[in-house]
C-alpha cells in the first residue's frame, strides 16, 4: 500500500520540477540545484525524516534525497568529529552516489557514442 | 535617446511575450507526474528487494545501494540513447529524480568523448551536474557549521 | 552603384551553378525532393559531427563547381562561413581547395552575406568567378549552443531546429542562370531579446530594418516581388515580422514566406521550424534557384537573418543582436521560354 504514497509524493515532486520548467524556462542544471538546496534545507530543519518515513522512495529518489543526505551527513559528523565533520560529513554520506555516477558515466562514455536526435 | 530605446525594447519584449503560443500545461504536468512516480516506485522496489535479500542491512545502506542501481540504469539508458527520449516525454519527471543527475553526467561525458579522455570526458563530465555538487557541498558545510554552534 | 545600404549591380552577376546537401531528417522535410544530395546518416562517413560539417561544405563546393560546368581552377575566390567557433567548418574545408579564401560570419544570414560580397566583387570586375558556401549541422550547433544530445530535456515551444545542411553556389560575370541584381547590406539591430530559445523574435527587427531599407532605397514595394523569403525566423518570428512591417505601413501578403517555417513537415516535431546557416543556404541552392531557372519565379527578395550571439555573451546577460542581408535574384528566363518549358513538361506527362 505504501507504494501509492511513493508514487503520489514522488510524482508530485517531479511535477513541481515541470512547473518550474514551464513557468520559468529554467534548464536542467538550475532545476537540479534548486531541488538539492530544498533537500538540504528540509534536513537542516529536521523535516526530511518525518516525510521520508511516509514517502520513502518518493522523496529519497528525487534529488531532494541527495541534498538531504549531504546535510544529514554533515550534521551527524559534526556531532562526532566537531568542525572537521562539517567538511567531511556531507561528501562522505553521498560518496556512493557521486562515485557511481562518475564511474558509470566514464565507462559508458567509452563504450557508447552520442546519437543525433530526431 | 537611451530612454527611448529602453522603452522600445521593453514594449517589444512585452509584445513578444504575448505573441508566444500558449501551450497547455496539463498534459506535460501529467506526464512528469506519471513518469516521476514510476521512477520513485522503481526505486522503492529495488530498495525492498535489497532489504529482502539482505535483511540485516541498515536502511541507510540500502538506500545507498538503491541509488547506485538507479544511477547505473539511467547511465546505461543514456548510453544506448533511450533516456533523452524519456526526457522529451516526461520533462521534470525524469530530471528531478537521481536518474536525471546521472543522465546529465553521462550525456555530457558522451558528448565530448571525441575531445579525448582527459580534456573531453573527464573535463566536460560535470558541465551540467557540477553546480549540483558544488551548491550541495557548500550548503551542507554551512548547515554543519551552524549545527555546531546550536 | 549604391544608394544608402543597397548596391545595384551594373553587370548583374550570374549564379551559374548551385548544389545542396542535407541530412536524413531534412531529406524527409518539405523540400526533400529538391535537394541534390541527402546524406544517409548525419556523420557523413566521418567520426565526428564537426568533421561531417566540414565535409558537407567541401562536397557542396565540389558539387556546385560541377553543376556550373567549369573547372576548379576557374574559381578565383571562395567565400564561406558557418556557425561554429572560429568558423572552423569553412576554413578547414578551404584547405582542400586551391582558391583564395575569405571567411565570413553572419550567423544564419551568412549565405546572403557571402552572395552579396561575392556579387559585389564580381560586379566590380575584381574577380571573374567566386564560390559561396555555408553549412550548419544540428549536432554541432546543439553541443556548442545548447545541451548534450543525450540529455533528457524538453525544448521550449519557441525553439527551432538547426538544419543539417549545406549549400554552395558559383557566381560569375557571365553565363546562364538567375542573376543577382541588387543587394542590401543590413545593420546590426538589437531590440533587447534575451531568450536564446526565441531567435525568431530576436532577429525579426533586423529583418524589418533591412526590408524597409531595401524598399526605400530601391523604391519598390512588397508587390514588386514574386516571392519575399526570409531565412530562419521560424513560425513565431515571421508572424512578428508581418506585424512589424504592418506597423511601418508595408503589408506582406501571400508572397512572403520563411524558409525555416516551410522546411520541416508538421509531424517532424520541430516546434517553430528550422534554423541555422544550412536552412536558408540549402533552400536557396535547391528549391529557389530551380524555380528561378525554370522561370516560375521571376524576382525574389532573399533575406536570411542571423542572430549574432555567443554562449559567453549570453551567460554574461547580453541581449541578442540580429542582422539581415537581402539580395534580389531575377530569373533570366523570358516569358516565351517559360511557355516552352511548360509545353515540354506537359508533353512528358
Amino acid at each position: 500500500m505504501y507504494y501509492l504514497w511513493v508514487f503520489l509524493i514522488g510524482g508530485f515532486i517531479c511535477m513541481l520540477g515541470q512547473v518550474l520548467i514551464i513557468y520559468t524556462n529554467i534548464t536542467s542544471a538550475r532545476i537540479l540545484v534548486t531541488f538539492v538546496i530544498i533537500g538540504v534545507l528540509l534536513q537542516a530543519f529536521n523535516i526530511f525524516d518525518p516525510i521520508s518515513s511516509v514517502a520513502r522512495a518518493g522523496i529519497n529518489v528525487p534529488i531532494i534525497g541527495f541534498g538531504a543526505s549531504l546535510a544529514k551527513g554533515a550534521m551527524s559528523a559534526v556531532k562526532a568529529k566537531g568542525l572537521l565533520g562539517a567538511f567531511t560529513g556531507g561528501l562522505e554520506a553521498t560518496a556512493g552516489g557521486i562515485a557511481a555516477a562518475v564511474v558509470f558515466a566514464f565507462i559508458f562514455s567509452l563504450i557508447f557514442k552520442s546519437k543525433t536526435k530526431n | 535617446m537611451d530612454n527611448e530605446l529602453k522603452k522600445r525594447n521593453e514594449a517589444y519584449n512585452k509584445y513578444v511575450k504575448a505573441k508566444i503560443p500558449k501551450t497547455k500545461a496539463w498534459p506535460s504536468l501529467f506526464n512528469s507526474f506519471i513518469v516521476g512516480g514510476i521512477i520513485c516506485c522503481l526505486g522503492q522496489g529495488i530498495n525492498d528487494l535489497i532489504l529482502y535479500w539482505f535483511p540485516n542491512m541498515a536502511q541507510q545502506t540500502a538506500w545507498a545501494y538503491t541509488l547506485i542501481v538507479l544511477i547505473f540504469l539511467a547511465s546505461f539508458l543514456t548510453g544506448i540513447g533511450v533516456y533523452d527520449k524519456i526526457g522529451k516525454f516526461a520533462g521534470g519527471g525524469s530530471i528531478v529524480p537521481i536518474t536525471g543527475f546521472s543522465n546529465s553526467i553521462t550525456s555530457s561525458a558522451l558528448e565530448f568523448k571525441h575531445e579525448g579522455i582527459i580534456y573531453g570526458i573527464c573535463v566536460k563530465m560535470f558541465t551540467i551536474a557540477g553546480p549540483v555538487i558544488v551548491t550541495g557541498v557548500v550548503a551542507s558545510i554551512a548547515v554543519g557549521i551552524i549545527y555546531l554552534f546550536i | 552603384m549604391h544608394i544608402h545600404q543597397t548596391v545595384i549591380f551594373r553587370h548583374k552577376p550570374v549564379i551559374i551553378g548551385s548544389y545542396s546537401i542535407v541530412g536524413p531528417k531534412e531529406g524527409k522535410g518539405n523540400f526533400g525532393p529538391y535537394f541534390n544530395y541527402v546524406m544517409k546518416d548525419d556523420c557523413f562517413g566521418e567520426n565526428t559531427y564537426e568533421k561531417a560539417e566540414k565535409k558537407m561544405i567541401q562536397s557542396a563546393i565540389v558539387g556546385a563547381i560541377e553543376n556550373a560546368k567549369i573547372k576548379p581552377n576557374d574559381i578565383n575566390l571562395m567565400l564561406a562561413g558557418d556557425l561554429l567557433n572560429q568558423i572552423i567548418s569553412s576554413s578547414y574545408a578551404a584547405r582542400y581547395f586551391n582558391f583564395a579564401y575569405l571567411g565570413l560570419f553572419g550567423a544564419c544570414s551568412t549565405i546572403a552575406e557571402s552572395l552579396a560580397v561575392g556579387a559585389s566583387l564580381v560586379d566590380g570586375g575584381e574577380f571573374d568567378t567566386v564560390v559561396c558556401s555555408t553549412a550548419s549541422h544540428f549536432s554541432t550547433a546543439e553541443r556548442q549552443f545548447r545541451f548534450p544530445l543525450e540529455l533528457g530535456n524538453q525544448r521550449p515551444p519557441t525553439s527551432q531546429w538547426t538544419v543539417t545542411g549545406a549549400g554552395a553556389c558559383v557566381i560569375a560575370n557571365e553565363g546562364n542562370g538567375p542573376r543577382i541584381t541588387m543587394a542590401t547590406f543590413g545593420k546590426v539591430i538589437d531590440w533587447g531579446i534575451k531568450d536564446v530559445n526565441n531567435m525568431g523574435a530576436a532577429m525579426a527587427p533586423a529583418a524589418m530594418e533591412t526590408m524597409i531599407a531595401h524598399f526605400k532605397d530601391t523604391d519598390t514595394t512588397p508587390d514588386d516581388y514574386d516571392l519575399i523569403v526570409t531565412g530562419d525566423l521560424g513560425k513565431l518570428g515571421s508572424e512578428i515580422l508581418i506585424d512589424l512591417m504592418e506597423d511601418n505601413g508595408y503589408k506582406l501578403g501571400i508572397n512572403y514566406k520563411d524558409c525555416g517555417q516551410m522546411f520541416y513537415t508538421r509531424n517532424q516535431n520541430t516546434l517553430c521550424g528550422g534554423s541555422g546557416c544550412g536552412c536558408s543556404a540549402s533552400v536557396l541552392n535547391s528549391f529557389l534557384i530551380k524555380k528561378l531557372r525554370e522561370g516560375e519565379y521571376k524576382k525574389i527578395l532573399f533575406m536570411p537573418t542571423g542572430a549574432l550571439m555567443s554562449t559567453t555573451a549570453t551567460q554574461q546577460g547580453e541581449t541578442i543582436p540580429g542582422v539581415c542581408h537581402a539580395i534580389v535574384l531575377e530569373s533570366d528566363v523570358n516569358s516565351d521560354q517559360i511557355k516552352e518549358n511548360k509545353k515540354r513538361r506537359n508533353k512528358k506527362v
